[in-house]
């Protein structure tokens, strides 16, 4: 019964707050965060529609993500193949090195990178934000892979290629059918950390806004907070999306998804 | 009689002649070098992270042992030690240690939170439930980092929810008293360490859930009956039996609630007093200071800490209950 009351108790902890955005984005209150709020209106949804700034950090916050899932979801599913296929030499050190850049604080990954940059002379661009998302997305989509491809038999694939099957139809018509599922949902997570990413961006987005830059600045210098519970609300809903279907994906299995950010 | 001789007994090739086409060749040539093929694979990603993420580190560790000049402001590009100096005056410990004692702090407390909900989900939830219990815990781990200080800042603030509550309920003199006290204190939540080390808690404590959790799953439940019926009571058992088989999960857990806690540079900005925190010195430095030395040598401070962390935990065998 304690037991119970403690779980349900940290449960609600980490989930009421959350719900609170919900309710801040109807309020009619603009100048200050009162609780309980005065009143229920939709009117900022219609303002935060209007709002130029708000798209343009959408938009590349969408960009962004959808460039460095397909860079993540190329070399994760690269080294989650050569990690399992074969046993060799410094096969640990691969799986730390690509674990990495999310074991050590994000701050490093962001001040290396932009070092790195006005060392190299490299201006800042979309690029340069892809580069720094793509590093940390590759490790979501390794794990995904690797769970799923140490589950797919080896003896499959030695069947394909006794059968006759190139290493290329193997790869078509047998691993890729099975690691789909893994590789889909391995990419939605990888899509909504990029899209949600803030520490390693300020580092590498030079003037340019991202979403969840445009948030940062709204949190240190509060000008529009209607607009910013209202823009709260939808990352809010934009990000759970990825993370449902990349679940109802892997559920059946080890569910490796979440194995840290 | 002789099953042989009904069978066609023309001899098969040995070896079968090699496939036609460019991808027919390289077929071949992965089966016959097997290392051919994992170099091919290898490469993209080891090139990407290598030259991406190492040579960048490496560029940045290299030039903490260079030092800034204070007349001119600009880099000397000598090797020196200087910049450690700087990095161990008593300002800088201070805000070293105050990082790693709210990492420690914050570890410890997720431990206590998160273990709960984890041998609840791991021992009693079932089917449905069980599912429901994992959304329950994916779903803030993944959901926005931003939106979550965000909703903190809006929990805290002085006309907020937390203080309406404490009135509603004729609580405010407790409140008081514990923002009067020395150091968690301060003028109201969101000024106050109380408030940082609240808002890290629950920014960070998900990721310590699902390690413990696998963890407690592996414990297999005749072992607590076992110790049950030789007498233990239910605090003996958690003692002696359930807490040293979690221990590998919880190390699992606390390595990213630490590493997480101690890099951060965004909620002690938002939530808190102005003291500063590791990350906040590493971006000052960066940023408008424009002593990038510095701040090279100030993210050596966590890189060995979390070294230090990564093999204590190594030896735990955390590692197997990632």
């Amino acid at each position: 019964m304690g037991l119970k009351l403690a779980a349900a108790a940290g449960l609600a902890f980490l989930h009421l707050p959350i719900l609170l955005i919900f309710v801040y984005a109807f309020t009619t209150e603009d100048k200050s965060y009162q609780w309980p709020p005065p009143g229920l209106t939709l009117q900022w949804f219609a303002v935060t529609w209007n709002r130029p700034d708000v798209w343009a950090a959408l938009g590349l916050s969408l960009k962004v993500a959808t460039i460095s899932t397909a860079i993540a979801l190329l070399l994760g599913t690269l080294c989650a193949a050569a990690v399992s296929q074969s046993r060799f030499f410094g096969r640990e050190t691969i799986s730390l090195l690509v674990i990495l850049p999310i074991a050590l604080p994000g701050i490093i990954t962001g001040i290396a990178l932009r070092s790195a940059f006005s060392i190299a002379d490299i201006p800042f661009s979309t690029w340069t934000i892809v580069l720094g998302h793509a590093t940390f997305c590759v490790v979501v989509v390794y794990n995904n892979a690797v769970a799923r491809l140490r589950r797919t038999a080896g003896s499959m694939i030695e069947a394909s290629m006794d059968l006759g099957a190139d290493s290329f139809q193997t790869f078509r018509h047998v691993i890729l059918p099975n690691i789909a599922t893994a590789l889909l949902a391995g990419g939605m997570l990888a899509f909504a950390l990029s899209f949600d990413e803030v520490i390693v961006t300020t580092f590498t987005a030079g003037q340019q806004q991202t979403l969840p830059i445009w948030m940062l600045e709204e949190l240190v210098r509060p000008r529009q907070r209607p607009v910013t519970n209202v823009v709260a609300m939808v990352v809010v809903l934009v990000t759970f999306l990825p993370i449902l279907a990349a679940f109802y994906l892997t559920r059946d299995g080890d569910q490796i998804a979440g194995a840290g950010k | 009689m002789n099953a042989a001789t009904m069978l066609d007994t023309t001899p098969a090739p040995a070896i079968l002649a090699g496939r036609g086409g460019l991808f027919g060749r390289l077929s071949d040539l992965f089966w016959r070098r097997p290392r051919f093929l994992l170099l091919l694979l290898l490469a993209p990603p080891l090139l990407w992270l290598g030259i991406v993420y190492l040579g960048s580190l490496f560029a940045l560790l290299l030039q903490s042992f260079f030092s800034i000049d204070e007349f001119s402001g600009l880099i000397r590009y000598e090797p020196t030690l200087k910049t450690y100096g700087e990095l161990l005056q008593p300002a800088n410990l201070d805000i070293i240690l105050r990082s790693i004692v709210m990492a420690a702090l914050v570890t410890l407390a997720s431990g206590v939170v998160a273990f709960p909900i984890a041998y609840y989900a791991a021992r009693y939830a079932r089917g449905k439930w069980k599912a429901l219990f994992y959304l329950g815990v994916m779903l803030p781990l993944w959901s926005s980092y931003l939106v979550k200080v965000y909703a903190w800042k809006l929990i805290l603030a002085k006309e907020g929810i937390l203080n309406w509550l404490f009135a509603e309920l004729h609580l405010t003199w407790l409140l008081d008293a514990w923002l009067s006290l020395p150091i968690v204190g301060g003028n109201s939540l969101s000024f106050s360490y109380t408030g940082t080390f609240i808002v890290f808690l629950y920014a960070w404590m998900p990721f310590m859930i699902l390690p413990t959790q696998a963890a407690l799953e592996r414990v297999p439940a005749n072992l607590l009956e076992a110790s049950a019926d030789l007498g233990a009571t239910p605090g003996q058992t958690f003692r002696n039996v359930l807490f040293p088989l979690a221990v590998p999960g919880l190390v699992a857990g606390s390595i990213f609630t630490f590493s997480l806690t101690l890099g951060d540079y965004i909620i002690p900005q938002i939530i808190g007093t102005s003291r500063l925190f590791l990350g906040q010195a590493v971006y000052a430095h960066q940023g408008t200071a424009g002593n990038i030395p510095l701040a090279a040598a100030f993210t050596v401070v966590p890189i060995v800490v979390m070294g230090l962390y990564l093999w204590m935990a190594k030896r735990m065998g955390a590692f197997d209950a990632l």
